[in-house]
């Protein structure tokens, strides 16, 4: 239908607005920062970066897929802790039992996300609270797998998997693209995918027009633990070694949020997607790198991070200003 | 007319819902190529009849025929196989789903797993463009369509599902006029190529456009069914009421309100759902606002409340301007305005915060000094209002949500009381409370009156506004189409006033 034609590319426009707008901050900070940095666009420079934001990426696509259906999930940072230990423990040897390893790491992470929808689901708990509670489990887990910082990795897969493909491409980015096109869109497309739009939009509507509320909302949380164990073997790529560290994984959880909302994932459900949180957290991480090429003292670094996230969240909310019935601000 | 075989029959269908009998031996025979007009007032048993037939809700007794063959649906899904789709009055849509998601929602085609937008966005198209609504754009959130866009979205997933019988309940009460002329034309090329329609509607002269045949349901009861244009509105409204009403409210007073008006609107107007407003309200007057539901009663409230923006017009108090930016603009001491919510559960009650907290919540600074609130005279404020009120509660230290509808609403009106406001909105405050506690509510209301308060009063129940009002303003499609004062206030009055056909006629032809 022709007289669709201009219309159909409003309309991609105003959904994909948050993911344009994630992508577009990501692209300009990205530039101003390479444009700073001594060594300018070179590969290398992208291979480090790309490194670096990975890991955040997957927390933030796994925090996506939790947050479309209206839930959150506290305890993907612990997640990645988690399979970062067990793959320390497990990543190593001939090729079959490293291979081995990372199939037992994935599913591991495909459990806790399992678990923490079956707890949401059944027990009828907050995902606040039940994600709250599973996180401090991942972690004692964790704390039992490596009591200190210690183990190995398979160095030529974690180098494989580290370096530049063709000497130009990092590899971590194509990684990264592959799991977005084997996970994300068929998750997207699906009914399954629908349904979960559909439950963090309208729960009631959901379910009366017979969706299936609980397979939807369990597939979220299992495939959020998927992508964080995705997350858990780069972070033993990269560090050789397995650490339950408390606070990198608290604040991979925190930062996944933030690179959400900056994504134009509506933390309130039924909008957005893992692109925008995606390229969320590739800004979010672009931020960190700022301070550093304009030599900035590091103690300034939170309050720079704060600021710049505020600025960009706040941008998201002028809509608001425009409501007629003041009852709407509330929904 | 032709007379063919009903494609749907019900037989002695009843429904109870604990103790009230919310249909009883209701018949109704539905044929193919036919639209058949559904009537009755509100609690008359048209929603729980829909209700069975779509499979919402199972019967107790009695049977549903289809084809001539008995048939039970265990789920609106298993209805919508057998081909009877139901469009809703409460929407059913995602809001945050385009409108093709939208309309292949329970079966969306598939094609390796993954949904088939192509296919999807053609469905869509068609089952748009059958509705007569191919304006609507398959990609547009539903969240972005105004109300009567959303209910052409509504009609179109109904025909997307190739029903052979469709019940549109109240489909066109959000509609503008443009919109209703068009569902109107697609009904009636639905009929004719074969379709059987049951359309549920208020509005008399909708009715008479489309209906081939119409039942009259009264008190739970299928009363009557006759072809369409066979009765006179005046005849189909006595159908409609036939039953004597019991005098449950307390005698009005003679004279009220001599003095100057504490508010007055004068040509109000919001968007396109409220315009030309104006009344004047007493000290002591209690002003009953009726009509349809849905013809801006709620906005009106609203507005003078100040939750909207964008309001045109003027309101005085005292015969001075105001402007109210916020109910905490119309709640503050000049002004003195409260507001009882409609719904009770979601704007009127914190339901897990005590009995306390929630009557204290909207007069905390006449509890409090220097932001401290007094628990002492906090307590004494409660006393006085439970005295008032009859609340029945064990204890104030119990969660508002333990207690019954009832005091639930008690609580809502109690909680603005403490404010001792000089001018009471409340939006259809009875509604699913018992008897008794209405009673009380009304004799409250008087009270209230009698002590100097000006109470504008939303009741989408007749009964009430007779009953309990010293005015009445009729609203219809956001404008106050009749204003009926002392002996006018009556049922038929009301009737065909909320229905926009004149009332006089109604008045002399039925006698009383």
């Amino acid at each position: 239908m022709n007289k669709h034609a201009s219309g159909d590319r409003r309309f991609w426009y105003a959904q994909q607005k948050g993911t344009l707008f994630a992508a577009l901050l990501f692209v300009a900070m990205f530039a101003l920062y390479v444009s700073n940095h001594p060594a300018g666009f070179t590969p290398n420079v992208v291979q480090t970066a790309s490194n670096k934001a990975t890991l955040l990426a997957f927390v933030a696509m796994a925090q996506c897929l939790v947050v479309i259906t209206a839930g959150i999930d506290l305890s993907a940072g612990m997640v990645l802790v988690l399979c970062n230990c067990l793959a320390s423990w497990l990543v190593v040897g001939t090729p079959l039992q490293t291979g081995v390893g990372v199939v037992v790491v994935l599913l591991a992470g495909l459990g806790c996300g399992m678990l923490n929808g079956l707890i949401i689901i059944f027990g009828r708990l907050q995902p606040i609270v039940a994600t709250i509670a599973t996180s401090a489990i991942f972690y004692g887990l964790a704390l039992l797998l490596r009591p200190t910082p210690g183990g190995s990795v398979n160095e030529d897969l974690a180098d494989a998997f580290t370096s530049k493909l063709l000497g130009v491409v990092p590899a971590s980015l194509v990684v990264l693209l592959a799991v977005i096109v084997v996970i994300w869109v068929p998750f997207s497309r699906s009914a399954i995918g629908r349904a979960a739009y559909a439950v963090g939009s309208a729960e009631n509507a959901a379910y009366m027009s017979a969706m299936p509320v609980k397979r939807a909302k369990l597939t979220a949380y299992a495939l959020g633990g998927l992508l964080s164990a995705i997350g858990g073997l780069y972070l033993t790529f990269f560090s050789y070694t397995g650490e339950a560290a408390f606070a990198s994984g608290n604040a991979y959880t925190l930062y996944s949020i933030a690179a959400v909302v900056l994504g134009g994932v509506s933390l309130a459900g039924g909008r957005g997607s893992a692109v925008g949180a995606v390229f969320g957290a590739l800004a979010f991480r672009t931020i960190g790198d700022l301070l550093f090429v304009f030599d900035f003292d590091p103690l300034w670094q939170p309050l720079f991070q704060g600021v710049v996230l505020m600025l960009a969240i706040g941008i998201g909310c002028i809509g608001l200003s425009r409501v007629r019935n003041r009852l709407e601000w509330f929904q | 007319m032709t007379l063919s075989e009903p494609l749907f029959r019900t037989e002695g269908i009843s429904k109870r819902y604990g103790g009230a009998v919310a249909l009883k031996d209701a018949d109704i025979a539905i044929r193919p190529g036919a639209i058949h007009a559904v009537l009755g007032e509100n609690g008359a048993g048209k929603s729980t009849l829909i209700k069975i037939m779509a499979g919402v809700v199972a019967p107790d007794e009695g049977r549903m025929l289809l084809d001539g063959k008995e048939i039970a649906f265990a789920s609106p899904a298993a209805a919508n196989a057998a081909g009877i789709v139901c469009v809703f009055q409460e929407l059913s849509l995602i809001p945050d789903l385009s409108v093709a998601d939208n309309i292949v929602i329970s079966n969306p085609p598939l094609r390796f797993g993954m949904i088939d937008r192509r296919r999807q966005r053609r469905i869509a198209e068609e089952a748009l463009a059958r509705a007569g609504a191919s304006d609507i754009h398959p990609s547009a959130l539903v969240k972005d369509l105004p109300l009567s866009r959303r209910q052409m979205v509504e009609i179109a997933k109904a025909l997307a599902r190739k029903p052979r019988l469709m019940i549109l309940d109240e489909a066109t009460s959000a509609l503008t006029q443009s919109d209703v002329e068009k569902v109107f034309a697609v009904l009636k090329r639905l009929r004719a190529e074969g379709m059987a329609l049951i359309y549920i509607s208020h509005r008399m002269h909708e009715i008479a456009q489309l209906a081939d045949e119409c039942t009259v349901f009264r008190n739970g009861r299928s009363i009557e069914s006759y072809p369409a244009g066979t009765k006179t509105d005046q005849q189909v409204v006595e159908l409609m009421i036939g039953r004597e009403y019991s005098n449950v409210f307390p005698p009005k007073p003679a004279h009220r309100g001599e003095q100057k008006p504490v508010l007055s609107c004068l040509d109000l107007s919001w968007g396109d759902r409220l315009s030309g407003i104006t009344f004047d309200i007493r000290p002591g007057e209690i002003i009953g606002v009726g009509g349809l539901d849905g013809q801006g009663q709620r906005e009106l409230l609203l507005a003078l409340f100040g939750v909207l923006r964008d309001v045109k017009g003027e309101v005085a108090i005292d015969g001075r301007p105001v402007t109210l930016k916020s109910p905490r603009d119309a709640k503050s001491g000049g002004i003195s305005m409260a507001l009882i919510p409609e719904d009770r559960k979601t704007e009127g009650l914190m339901l897990p915060m005590t009995v306390r907290e929630n009557l204290s919540i909207a007069a905390l600074d006449r509890v409090s000094r220097n932001g401290v609130i007094d628990r002492a005279a906090e307590r004494r404020e409660i006393d006085d209002l439970f005295k008032l009120l009859a609340i029945k509660a064990a204890t104030i230290d119990m969660p508002v949500a333990a207690l019954s509808g009832g005091n639930q609403q008690k609580v809502v009106i109690a909680k603005w009381l403490m404010n001792r406001p000089r001018i009471i909105l409340l939006n259809d405050p009875t509604r699913g409370i018992d008897v008794g506690t209405k009673q009380e509510i009304y004799l409250l209301l008087h009270k209230l009156a009698d002590a100097g308060a000006a109470i504008i009063f939303y009741s989408t129940d007749y009964d009430e506004l007779i009953g309990c009002c010293d005015r009445v303003l009729v609203m219809y499609d956001g404008r106050i189409i009749r204003e009926l004062e002392g002996a006018e206030i009556n049922e038929h009055e009301l009737i065909g006033a909320a229905l926009n056909i004149a009332g006089d006629h109604v008045a002399q032809r039925i006698a009383p």
